[in-house]
């Protein structure tokens, strides 16, 4: 197989695993293609893509930004806190204005669940999801499970927990979608609070104590508190939720064995992940931030020798 | 569908030995000349040659390297089928090199306008030259001709080259194929 089965990267979940590991194997020839002197191929040159950015983000916009311009697309960017959504304008009619300057494609981050969907159905215009609200973030998902691919060979039959704030995260979900397609297992492990009711009709294992949960996983995803999505209080105090979740070297050498650790950024250090263990050997933090960029290349790309002149 | 036999085994094996012959007359020892195959079906041809230079003519140390050219060609988008990509495998460095590409047919050009763009990230080569095994002169769309040739052949548009190499396809031989 050479082509996607979908014209949109909405969602994980809308994705076949033959679409995940056509993604993989084209992201191997862009790694190999970062790594040469000139970074950069003319294959998307007649292409312009629009990222709009309804919600904050620094390294997912920079990674989109730096795939786009390796592939040679023409690139404009939209924030909404310095655009006319403040004015009142709808998501429709902002996307209309932009697509009218014949955009061909659009990465989009918006803080409602479905807003990828939603244009998708009112736009023709391929539209890549780049995060909506706490539901999906696919790229991230797929960037992910690369490097766990990278890193121990195969995906499928391995374990993975995915430790800390599930319930505001749409890591968390992809991840899920992501690594249950490739044939690994996964636990999710945090407070109570913080683990959505319909987990476990996810085929998904729950565990509230971390030594547990990392003594089972060959993989710790930790992810990021993300107080700014927090209304009311989850758990005690910041402290409390350290000492219970958060991940020390104290921790990782207790086990007896090695497992590779995650973190999709940006992180509190000291908060879920000690310095220590976020700058070690066992912490691929670093290679998923580079692999996102051969990841998010591959995406384009494949959507891009969809939309047809 | 027929197909035709262009070349034999021998013949191929007599056109590659010219070719490695012209190669040694303009290149000499190789020191400042470097093989570059072009995906995928270069490379037969490239590790071919690069194996008859080095147990016949006796030269040492030739470097061979795999070039793709998917992500640069002009095409993208435009076909039937998506491109495929295959591995580029380049371990030294090109500039101020004499570069020797090497391709099994040469028809509208267009793949070696790509690579002569894609071998552009690796550095700048002091000169490229163009060797391939069948030249379909008939067919350019651009103004390319191949340096070293194994065999010219007048084909019309409906018809396609076939080279098979024994190592991939079983057997040594190049087919005109008519449909």
């Amino acid at each position: 197989m050479s082509e996607l089965s979908v014209n949109h990267l909405l969602g994980i979940k809308y994705i076949t695993e033959a679409d995940i590991q056509l993604i993989f194997e084209t992201a191997d020839h862009f790694k190999e293609v970062i790594n040469r002197p000139i970074k950069k191929v003319p294959s998307l040159r007649d292409i312009t893509i629009a990222n709009l950015f309804f919600e904050n983000s620094t390294r997912t916009k920079l990674s989109f930004e730096l795939a786009e311009k390796r592939l040679s697309a023409d690139v404009i960017n939209f924030a909404s806190s310095s655009s006319s959504v403040t004015k009142g304008e709808t998501l429709i009619d902002t996307v209309n204005n932009i697509l009218s300057m014949k955009v061909d494609m659009v990465v989009m981050r918006h803080p409602n669940p479905g807003a990828g969907v939603f244009l998708s159905k009112h736009v023709n215009a391929s539209i890549i999801n780049a995060g909506d609200g706490a539901h999906e973030h696919p790229t991230q998902a797929l960037l992910d499970t690369y490097s766990i691919r990278e890193k121990l060979g195969d995906v499928s039959g391995k374990k993975v927990v995915i430790v800390g704030d599930i319930l505001h995260s749409r890591v968390a979900l992809s991840n899920i979608f992501a690594l249950q397609k490739l044939g690994a297992t996964v636990k999710v492990c945090g407070p109570k609070t913080l683990i959505p009711k319909y987990i476990e009709k996810l085929n998904v294992g729950v565990e509230t104590n971390l030594r547990k949960a990392l003594e089972w996983c060959d993989v710790a995803n930790m992810l990021r508190v993300q107080n700014e999505r927090m209304d009311i209080s989850y758990f005690p105090t910041t402290r409390e939720y350290t000492q219970q979740f958060g991940l020390s070297k104290a921790i990782l050498d207790s086990l007896n064995k090695e497992i590779v650790v995650m973190h999709p950024g940006p992180i509190n250090r000291g908060v879920e992940i000690t310095s220590d263990v976020a700058d070690s050997k066992q912490s691929i933090i670093l290679e998923q931030v580079q692999n996102g960029v051969a990841v998010r290349m591959a995406v384009i790309y494949l959507l891009a020798s969809k939309i047809k002149s | 569908m027929s197909q035709k036999v262009l070349l034999n085994a021998t013949e191929i094996n007599i056109a590659l030995n010219r070719l490695a012959c012209q190669l040694i007359e303009k290149h000499d020892d190789f020191s400042k000349t470097v093989l570059i195959g072009i995906q995928p079906r270069g490379v037969f041809l490239a590790e071919r040659l690069k194996t008859l230079l080095e147990s016949e003519y006796k030269i040492k140390d030739i470097k061979l390297g795999y070039l793709d050219i998917t992500f640069f060609r002009d095409d993208f988008r435009r076909g039937q089928k998506p491109l495929e990509a295959n591995k580029t495998k380049i371990n030294f460095i090109v500039e101020d090199k004499n570069v020797v590409f090497i391709d099994d047919v040469l028809f509208t050009g267009r793949s070696i306008r790509s690579a002569l763009t894609a071998v552009q990230s690796f550095g700048r080569p002091l000169e490229i030259e163009l060797l391939t095994l069948i030249d379909r002169r008939f067919s350019r769309h651009l103004p390319i001709q191949p340096d070293y040739r194994g065999r010219q052949v007048d084909a019309i548009n409906g018809e396609k080259v076939k080279v098979c190499w024994k190592e991939n396809d079983g057997e040594d031989a190049v087919y005109l194929v008519k449909n």
